[in-house]
C-alpha cells in the first residue's frame, strides 16, 4: 500500500509530468489564464488520463502482445484516447455547459495532449502492473492539475501587474513557467 | 461585547495651530452674493425669484424639489440681479445655476418665527422645520439633515452621535465653534435628540482639541449628554470609525447607521438646528476655515453663503506667495479648485491655499506592493489590488474586492510611497460602474419601448386590414343586394 | 496482414459503437445562442450594424460572422455581455465609443413632416403634422434613423454634455 502512496507522490511531484518531463505544455500556456478554466481542464485531463492509462494497459496486455501487434501500439492508443476524450466532451457538455464553453477548443485537443499518450507509453515501457499503471496515470494527472492551477493563479496576478512592454503576454508567462519548473526540481530531494 | 480595535488610519500632521488661535470673525457683506442652487446632495433647488425681485434676509429664494433636496434662503436683504450659470465648487469645474444677489446693506430680516417650547411639539414638526430651513450636513457631505432625521425617526434609533472629530488636517471650524458656541451645540443636540426620539446622546471629540473638549463638557454638564474624547487618527470623523470608537458597534458594510439604531450629525449641524428652532433663522451662513501657508493670515470666519472664495481671501488675508494648490474643504477629501471665483456653499468647511512644500508634489512611480495602503485603509480593503485591476481596465474585479465600501478618505493615497493617485483611480472606477449600471438600465428600458412599438405597429396594421376587409365585405353585400333588386325574379 | 487489420477494425468498431451509445444517452439540446444574444440587444431594429434586424444580427454573431462588438447603440456593455456569452475575448479596440449621444432637432429647420417620429424605434420623438417635433432624451438611443429620413437635415446626433449630476471622474493618466 505504501508503495502505491509513494508512487503517487513521486509521479505527482518529483517526476511532475509538465515541469520535469515537459509533457503537455500546450494546455499549460493555453488554458491557464483563469483559475476556473485551469481547474476544469485539470479535472477533465485527470479523467481522461486515468481512464486512458487503464484502457491502454488492457489493450497492450490482452490484445496487442498476445497477437504480436506491438508495432500498432501508437495507432491503437490514439484510437482509445480519442474515444475517451470524445466521451469526456459529451459528459462535460451535459453536466456543465459553462465549463464546456470555457474550455472551448482545448477540450478536444486533450486527444493530442502529449502527456496522455506519453503516460500510456511510459506505462508499457516501465512494465507496470495494472494497478501501478492506474496509480501512475492518476498521479501524473494530479501533478498536471496542480501545476495548471498554480500557474493559473500566477497568471491571474501577472494580468494585473505592470509588466515591461518587452515581456508582456507570453514571454513573462514562459519565464514564470521556467521559474516554477526550477522550484519543482526541489522535489527531487524527496526521492 | 467583544470590542474590536479600529482598522487602519493615518496620522497626518495637523497644521491646526495655524488657524485655531483666534476667535471666529464675521465677514462683512460682499458686493454680490452668488447663491448656488446645488449646495446639497440630491436634486438641485428650483428658483422662486425673478431678476429684479427684492428679497429680505432669510427669505426662501429656491425651493427643494424631490425627496432628497434642500431649499436655499437669502443671506441678506437685497435685489436679485441675475439668474445665470457660474462655476460650481465641484471637482469638474462645471457650471451651476446661481442666483446673484446684490445686498442693499440694510440686512433687513424677513418675517421669521421661532418654535416656542419645541420639546412639547411633535418630533415630526422639528424635522419639518429643519428641512424648511435648508439645513444640510455641515461636515462636508451636505446630506439634507431633515431627511436623515426623518428617516431615523421612522426606523427608530437609540443613540444620537454628534461628530466633533474634525480629523482633516488644517480645518478648525468645528474646533472654534465648539470652543465659542458650546451652549448652542448642546441645545441643538437636545433638539435633535427630541426630533429622533433617541435615548442617549454622545459627542465625540478628537483629543487634539482639549479646549473644545473642556468647553463642551462644561456646557453639557447636567444635560445627560456624554462628551467623550477619542484618539486623533484620520479618518476619525468618518461615520463608521467614530461609531465604532464610541459605541464598539462595527457598522455592517453597505448598511446605514440607522439600521444599527444610530444616527450621526455634525456639531455645526446641531448648532444650525438650534438657531433655526430657537431664533427662526434658516441656514444662511457658515464658518469657514481659511488656512494654508500661502496666505498671510489664517483663521476662521463666519461667512454668508454665496460669498466668493476670492472675496473672502481678498478681505481677510491676501497671499504670501503664489499658492500651488487651492482646495475647498480639507486636504484629504476636499475639492481642488481651478480658481477662487467659486461661491462658498453649505458644505465648504474651509478654503486652503497650500504652498509647494505643503503639497510636496511627486511623480507617481510603479507600485512595489509594499502594502502600506492596506495598513492605512480604515475599511479593511486592499487598495493596491483594486488599483491594479482598475489600471488594467477591470473595474468589476475591483468591485468584487469591495470598491463600493471605499469611503474615499484618501488615507491610502496619503501613505503611498509611490505617490499613486489611488483615490482618483477609485473615484474613476466608481463613476465607471455607475455609468455601466445606467447604461444597462437604459438598455432594459429601450427593449421595452421597442417591443411596445412593435406591438403597436402590428396592431395598427391588423386593424387597418380588418377595416379594409369589413369595407370590402360591406361593398360586396351591397352589390349583391343591388343585384338582387335588379333581378327580382 | 489480416491479423493486424481485423483486431484494429474490431477495436474501432467497438469504440465507435460505445461512442454512439454515449451520444444517445448524453444527448443535449443545443441551446440557441442566437436567441440568447438577441435578448442582450436593444431590440430597436435600428440597422446600424448593417443587418436588417436585431434577430438577423444575433444569428450572424452566433455563427461568428460578426464580432461581439457589432452593436453601436449597445456600446461596451452589450459587447462585453455577448463576448461573455460566446466565451471569446473582447477586442476592445474595435469599439469606437465616442460617448453617449442624443438626437437633437433644430427648431428653425423643422417643418413638421412627421417622418422622423414614424421611424423612431423607441417612440422617442413626439410631434404632429406641421408642428415642431421634440426628442425625449430619456428614450433616445441615438440610433440615427431619424437623422437619415429628415428631409431638411434638421436632426443631428450631438454628444451629451455632462452636468453636475452626471459628471464622473476621468481615468488618471499614469
Amino acid at each position: 500500500m505504501s508503495d502505491y502512496l509513494l508512487m503517487l507522490v513521486a509521479t505527482a511531484l518529483v517526476n511532475n509530468v509538465i515541469l520535469i518531463k515537459f509533457l503537455g505544455l500546450c494546455p499549460l500556456m493555453g488554458v491557464s489564464t483563469k483559475m476556473d478554466g485551469a481547474l476544469g481542464m485539470g479535472m477533465a485531463t485527470t479523467f481522461v488520463l486515468t481512464l486512458a492509462a487503464a484502457a491502454s494497459w488492457m489493450l497492450e496486455n490482452w490484445l496487442l502482445q498476445p497477437l504480436g501487434l506491438e508495432y500498432l501500439r501508437i495507432l491503437s492508443f490514439i484510437l482509445v484516447i480519442a474515444t475517451v476524450v470524445q466521451f469526456t466532451e459529451m459528459l462535460i457538455r451535459k453536466m456543465s455547459p459553462p465549463l464546456y464553453q470555457l474550455l472551448g477548443i482545448y477540450l478536444p485537443l486533450i486527444t493530442t495532449n502529449c502527456a496522455v499518450l506519453g503516460v500510456a507509453l511510459l506505462n508499457i515501457q516501465e512494465g507496470y502492473s495494472f494497478m501501478q499503471s492506474l496509480i501512475f496515470g492518476f498521479g501524473s494527472a494530479m501533478g498536471f492539475t496542480l501545476v495548471l492551477v498554480l500557474f493559473a493563479g500566477l497568471r491571474e496576478r501577472l494580468a494585473i501587474l505592470q509588466v515591461p512592454a518587452l515581456y508582456q503576454g507570453a514571454p513573462i508567462a514562459f519565464i514564470v513557467a521556467g521559474l516554477l519548473s526550477v522550484a519543482f526540481m526541489g522535489f527531487a530531494g524527496l526521492a | 461585547m467583544f470590542k474590536q480595535a479600529l482598522r487602519g488610519g493615518v496620522h497626518p500632521s495637523g497644521f491646526k495651530e495655524l488657524s485655531n488661535q483666534e476667535a471666529i470673525k464675521r465677514f462683512p457683506l460682499p458686493d454680490t452674493l452668488y447663491l448656488s442652487l446645488q449646495q446639497h446632495l440630491g436634486a438641485p433647488a428650483t428658483p422662486l425669484v425673478k431678476v429684479g425681485d427684492r428679497v429680505r434676509k432669510g427669505q426662501l429664494v429656491a425651493a427643494s424639489q424631490g425627496m432628497i433636496s434642500a431649499p436655499v434662503h437669502a443671506p441678506t436683504s437685497g435685489r436679485v440681479t441675475a439668474l445665470a450659470e457660474h462655476t460650481a465648487p465641484h471637482p469638474s469645474g462645471l457650471p451651476v445655476l446661481v442666483i446673484s444677489l446684490e445686498p442693499d446693506g440694510l440686512d433687513e430680516w424677513d418675517d421669521i418665527e421661532p418654535v416656542s417650547d419645541p420639546f412639547a411639539r411633535d418630533p415630526q414638526e422639528i424635522c419639518t422645520r429643519v428641512g424648511a430651513a435648508g439645513i444640510v450636513g455641515l461636515g462636508g457631505a451636505t446630506f439634507p439633515a431633515a431627511v436623515k432625521l426623518g428617516s431615523s425617526l421612522e426606523t427608530g434609533v437609540e443613540t444620537l452621535i454628534l461628530n466633533g472629530g474634525e480629523c482633516e488636517p488644517y480645518l478648525t471650524c468645528d474646533d472654534r465653534l465648539m470652543r465659542e458656541k458650546a451652549d448652542e451645540i448642546i441645545r441643538g443636540a437636545c433638539l435633535m435628540q427630541h426630533a429622533v426620539q433617541a435615548k442617549e446622546v454622545i459627542i465625540g471629540i478628537e483629543d487634539n482639541k482639549p479646549e473644545a473638549l473642556e468647553k463642551m463638557q462644561a456646557a453639557a454638564a447636567g444635560s445627560g449628554i456624554q462628551v467623550k474624547s477619542v484618539p486623533s487618527r484620520y479618518p476619525m470623523g468618518s461615520e463608521k470609525q467614530l461609531v465604532q470608537q464610541l459605541t464598539g458597534i462595527e457598522l455592517p458594510a453597505r448598511s446605514r447607521a440607522a439600521a444599527s439604531g444610530l444616527v450621526m450629525h455634525n456639531v455645526a449641524t446641531a448648532r444650525a438646528v438650534a438657531q433655526t428652532i430657537d431664533q427662526g433663522r434658516p441656514l444662511i451662513s457658515r464658518i469657514v476655515t481659511l488656512s494654508g501657508q500661502a496666505l498671510t493670515h489664517q483663521g476662521n470666519w463666519e461667512v454668508p453663503l454665496g460669498t466668493l472664495a476670492s472675496q473672502l481671501i481678498n478681505y481677510a488675508s491676501g497671499f504670501d506667495c503664489k499658492p500651488a494648490r487651492l482646495i475647498m474643504g480639507g486636504p484629504m477629501m476636499g475639492i481642488q479648485l481651478p480658481n477662487l471665483h467659486v461661491p462658498i456653499i453649505k458644505g465648504s468647511s474651509g478654503i486652503l491655499a497650500l504652498t509647494e512644500e505643503e503639497i510636496n508634489p511627486t511623480q507617481p512611480s510603479p507600485c512595489v506592493r509594499c502594502a502600506r495602503c492596506v495598513q492605512a485603509c480604515p475599511m479593511g480593503l486592499l487598495p493596491l489590488e483594486m488599483a491594479a485591476n482598475i489600471r488594467k481596465g477591470d473595474v468589476e474585479a475591483a468591485q468584487e474586492l469591495g470598491l463600493s465600501d471605499c469611503v474615499g478618505c484618501g488615507a491610502c493615497s496619503y501613505t503611498c510611497p509611490a505617490s499613486l493617485p489611488l483615490v482618483h483611480l477609485f473615484n474613476y472606477a466608481k463613476g465607471e460602474l455607475a455609468n455601466r449600471e445606467k447604461e444597462a438600465r437604459k438598455m432594459k428600458k429601450t427593449q421595452v419601448l421597442a417591443q411596445r412599438r412593435e406591438e403597436r405597429v402590428a396592431r395598427q396594421a391588423r386593424e387597418r386590414e380588418e377595416l379594409l376587409a369589413a369595407r370590402r365585405a360591406a361593398a360586396a353585400k351591397k352589390a349583391a343586394e343591388e343585384a338582387a333588386e335588379d333581378n327580382p325574379s | 496482414m489480416l491479423v493486424s487489420i481485423l483486431p484494429l477494425a474490431g477495436l474501432g468498431g467497438l469504440l465507435g459503437l460505445l461512442l454512439g451509445v454515449a451520444s444517445r444517452v448524453l444527448h443535449v439540446e443545443r441551446s440557441n445562442v442566437a436567441v440568447e444574444i438577441e435578448e442582450l440587444l436593444p431590440g430597436t431594429q435600428c440597422g446600424q450594424c448593417g443587418n436588417p434586424s436585431c434577430g438577423a444580427a444575433a444569428e450572424a454573431c452566433a455563427v461568428g460572422e460578426l464580432p461581439p462588438t457589432f452593436c453601436p447603440p449597445g456600446g461596451r456593455a452589450v459587447a462585453e455581455a455577448i463576448a461573455n456569452k460566446l466565451g471569446v475575448a473582447l477586442d476592445a479596440s474595435a469599439l469606437c465609443d465616442e460617448g453617449p449621444k442624443l438626437a437633437e432637432i433644430n427648431e428653425d429647420l423643422c417643418i413638421g413632416c412627421t417622418r422622423c417620429y414614424k421611424v423612431c424605434p423607441t417612440d422617442a420623438i413626439a410631434g404632429a403634422a406641421k408642428q415642431l417635433h421634440v426628442v425625449f432624451a430619456d428614450a433616445c438611443t441615438a440610433c440615427g434613423k431619424c437623422e437619415d429620413v429628415c428631409p431638411t437635415e434638421c436632426i443631428q446626433l450631438v454628444p451629451v454634455t455632462p452636468t453636475l449630476q452626471t459628471w464622473a471622474w476621468s481615468e488618471p493618466t499614469l
